[in-house]
């Protein structure tokens, strides 16, 4: 590390770890972006500069592309060290978490939104430490009282499980619209 | 007269008194928890107050977004820590009134402080919404154009030390906006080929991910941390005569709320800080401030309080939101075909005003909800961190599934989750991408329209307001660049002198050696050998 740049890192808001990695993918993707401008928009001719369609993803890319440049340019430490890893891997584990997400949304419709709920709530809770009864006991509390706000109260659009189809003709109807 | 009474009759309904209740008292629970904040919460509840009329929906968002920084200040104060990221002022004073026992009185003071905030700006911007909506209707798409560029630009501006990656990301948010189908001349724009981009994305979507996910896998990935309560002992009455001390904090903190909230981009933190180092200024213990001083905790609270019926002005007046909140609220007006602007002022005056007056009943109630359930209220404090992230995930699920019932939706969402996780991760805003993509679409739409009327170029401002609007930008770029060139300065100063201390000591002692070489040098030496002699000086006189 150059000794010119202590000060700088020093006066840096925020923490240095990560900075660089993120600012160089900002600005690679931006100039994907910027290589895409032809391809992806169209100059319509005998219509003013700026009414043109591609006018404002020019001016939006190309702001991404001199800024983020820039951002990367005034970095104090655009090289990579040990602590940048370590923040690496915080940002891959935090997939996991998006996995819990996606897979509670595939299983909603088919299995239901209040029995997916409870279960998401329960095995999270669990995944996460929490083995009490008190803790689990309130992840189903909280999990019932979403469903019953959201979908039996305000009727929010979620669709009814296709599970509920095996239920008795009169629980079913109530199932799909409430739960 | 005529126009309260008719406001009054447009809040006189059982839904929309349910509405405010829910919001206010919800505002305060959300407030109270940290890691959840006011904008987690709108951005959950966006997508189920779209089945809602605009003024029952509006009444919840407003609820929650002028109740939360009342709950922020119960953590602030109790456990230094502050439940909505604008409460960070109020640590600084109440807390240490915590530790001298005095939670009860910071308590009390923080509540009055900000329930004279909140009703201080209804007031003067009900008076003010006459003047309002004689201004609004100069306001055509030239003007609202360079309001939108002032905005964006004052967003960009008041991240300091951060504006480069603040301006790249508010041109990511218009790149953003600009996604799909041009509704013009009907060309695909960066759709890649994809049917799914062709729609574009989503403003809640964006939203929900950056906010709410993002808060959650936050909170999932970090640690539970331990809290230690303190026992509220006193009245909780005191605060409204201590309040009634010190006017002159009071007036000038909410005056600044209110005029800093009505500019786009400024908001609480610039109220705050302004306000703070009025009353520091102006003290007569100004050593007192960061220790406990009560001046202090009036001058965080009431500013902080008095910025959301403000912020609601560019909203209303202009349609352009200044902030993230009213950026999402924004979106509430568009689902149910209310277009804010100068015409919402000039023909629905009554609706404007009757959401100055629900702000202010809500004001009431939560004063009151606080004054009575503060003991059970500081319990929330207590919920597990990493419980919390699991509540939010299922709760952003309601969010974003129930617009379209669209898995790729929620793909996006989760995307736009970890991009929100990064940032917030690298202390980077997310805000400007929100404000990026709204007044994207506005300033593309206004810029289109303005052009079309204009031959040469100095004819876009050659009206009054666009030129003030134009010198005002033109302002805050020569101000903000200043502020830069400063920086700059004083970065090399402190480098030079880090650099002379102790980095390159042999450096330093080549640089005495030349400078005693020199002519002058000599003569200087020459000058303190005659009446300093060095020991170690041969020819020295003894």
């Amino acid at each position: 590390m150059s000794k010119d740049r202590s000060e700088e890192i020093r006066r840096f808001d925020g923490p240095l770890r990560g900075q660089a990695l993120f600012a160089i993918v900002f600005l690679v993707a931006s100039a994907l972006l910027l290589s895409q401008l032809g391809n992806e928009t169209k100059w319509a001719k005998g219509t003013q500069f700026f009414a043109q369609p591609r006018f404002w993803p020019a001016v939006s890319v190309i702001g991404m592309v001199l800024f983020g440049g820039l951002h990367l340019w005034k970095l104090p430490r655009r090289g990579f060290e040990r602590v940048d890893v370590v923040e690496w891997k915080i940002w891959f584990f935090a997939i996991e978490y998006v996995i819990w997400f996606l897979a509670y949304v595939m299983l909603v419709p088919k299995l239901g939104y209040l029995p997916m709920t409870i279960v998401l709530m329960l095995t999270l809770c669990y995944r996460l430490g929490y083995r009490s009864r008190m803790m689990l006991g309130s992840a189903v509390l909280v999990a019932l009282a979403v469903v019953v706000v959201f979908k039996s109260f305000l009727s929010v659009k979620i669709p009814g499980g296709a599970i509920y189809e095996y239920l008795p003709d009169a629980l079913r109807s109530f199932f799909i619209l409430n739960f | 007269m005529d126009l309260i009474l008719s406001s009054l009759e447009i809040l006189a309904r059982w839904d929309v008194m349910i509405a405010l209740l829910v919001g206010s008292i919800g505002g305060v629970l959300i407030g109270a928890i940290p890691g959840v904040g006011p904008a987690v919460a709108i951005a959950i509840l966006l997508p189920a107050t779209f089945s809602l009329d605009p003024i029952v929906g509006l009444t919840v968002l407003l609820g929650i977004y002028g109740s939360s920084m009342y709950g922020g200040s119960i953590p602030a104060i109790l456990i230094n820590t502050p439940g909505t990221a604008v409460n960070a002022l109020t640590t600084y004073d109440g807390y240490p009134m915590t530790t001298r026992g005095e939670a009860r009185r910071a308590l009390s003071l923080a509540y009055s402080s900000s329930f004279f905030g909140g009703v201080f700006s209804v007031i003067c911007l009900v008076l003010f919404a006459p003047v309002l909506a004689k201004i609004a209707p100069m306001f055509g798409s030239r003007e609202i154009f360079l309001a939108a560029l002032l905005g964006i630009i004052l967003v960009v501006v008041a991240h300091r030390g951060q504006s480069l990656i603040a301006a790249a990301l508010a041109c990511f948010g218009i790149f953003l906006h600009t996604v799909g189908l041009e509704p013009v001349k009907y060309s695909k724009r960066f759709t890649f080929e994809q049917s799914w981009l062709s729609s574009g994305v989503d403003l809640i979507v964006v939203v929900l991910g950056l906010f709410a996910i993002s808060q959650a896998i936050f909170l999932l990935q970090g640690q539970d941390e331990k809290i230690r309560m303190t026992k509220l002992r006193g009245g909780l009455f005191q605060g409204m005569r201590e309040l009634a001390r010190h006017p002159r904090v009071a007036t000038a903190s909410a005056s600044l709320g209110v005029v800093m909230g009505m500019i786009p981009g400024v908001g609480e933190f610039t109220a705050q800080f302004l306000s703070y180092t009025y009353a520091q200024r102006t003290s007569e213990r100004p050593d007192d401030f960061g220790k406990g001083a009560s001046e202090g905790l009036i001058a965080a609270e009431t500013s902080n309080n008095a910025v959301p019926a403000a912020a609601m002005v560019p909203l209303l007046a202009l349609g352009i939101p200044g902030e993230a909140l009213t950026a999402m609220m924004l979106s509430v007006f568009y689902v149910h075909n209310v277009v804010p602007g100068p015409q919402l002022f000039q023909n629905d005056m009554d609706f404007v005003v009757a959401l100055y007056l629900a702000l202010l009943i809500l004001n009431v109630l939560v004063l009151i909800f606080l004054l009575f359930a503060t003991n059970q209220l500081i319990k929330v404090v207590k919920i597990p961190n990493r419980f919390l992230g699991a509540s939010i995930l299922t709760l952003s699920f309601v969010g974003v599934y129930s617009l379209r019932n669209s898995f790729t939706d929620c793909l996006i969402a989760a995307c736009f989750g970890i991009f929100g996780f990064v940032l917030k991760r690298l202390n980077l805003p997310a805000v400007p991408i929100v404000l990026g993509m709204v007044l994207g679409g506005i300033m593309e739409v206004k810029l289109r329209a303005g052009m079309a009327r204009v031959k040469t170029p100095f004819d876009f401002i050659d009206r009054p307001v666009a030129m003030i609007l134009f010198i005002m930008i033109l302002g805050v770029l020569i101000l903000h660049f200043r502020y830069v060139w400063q920086q700059r300065k004083l970065l090399k100063e402190a480098k030079w002198q880090a650099k002379h201390k102790s980095t390159s000591f042999a450096a330093q002692m080549s640089r005495r050696k030349d400078y005693l070489l020199m002519e002058r040098g000599k003569r200087l030496r020459e000058k303190r050998s005659k009446y300093a002699p060095r020991l170690t000086d041969k020819n020295s006189p003894r």
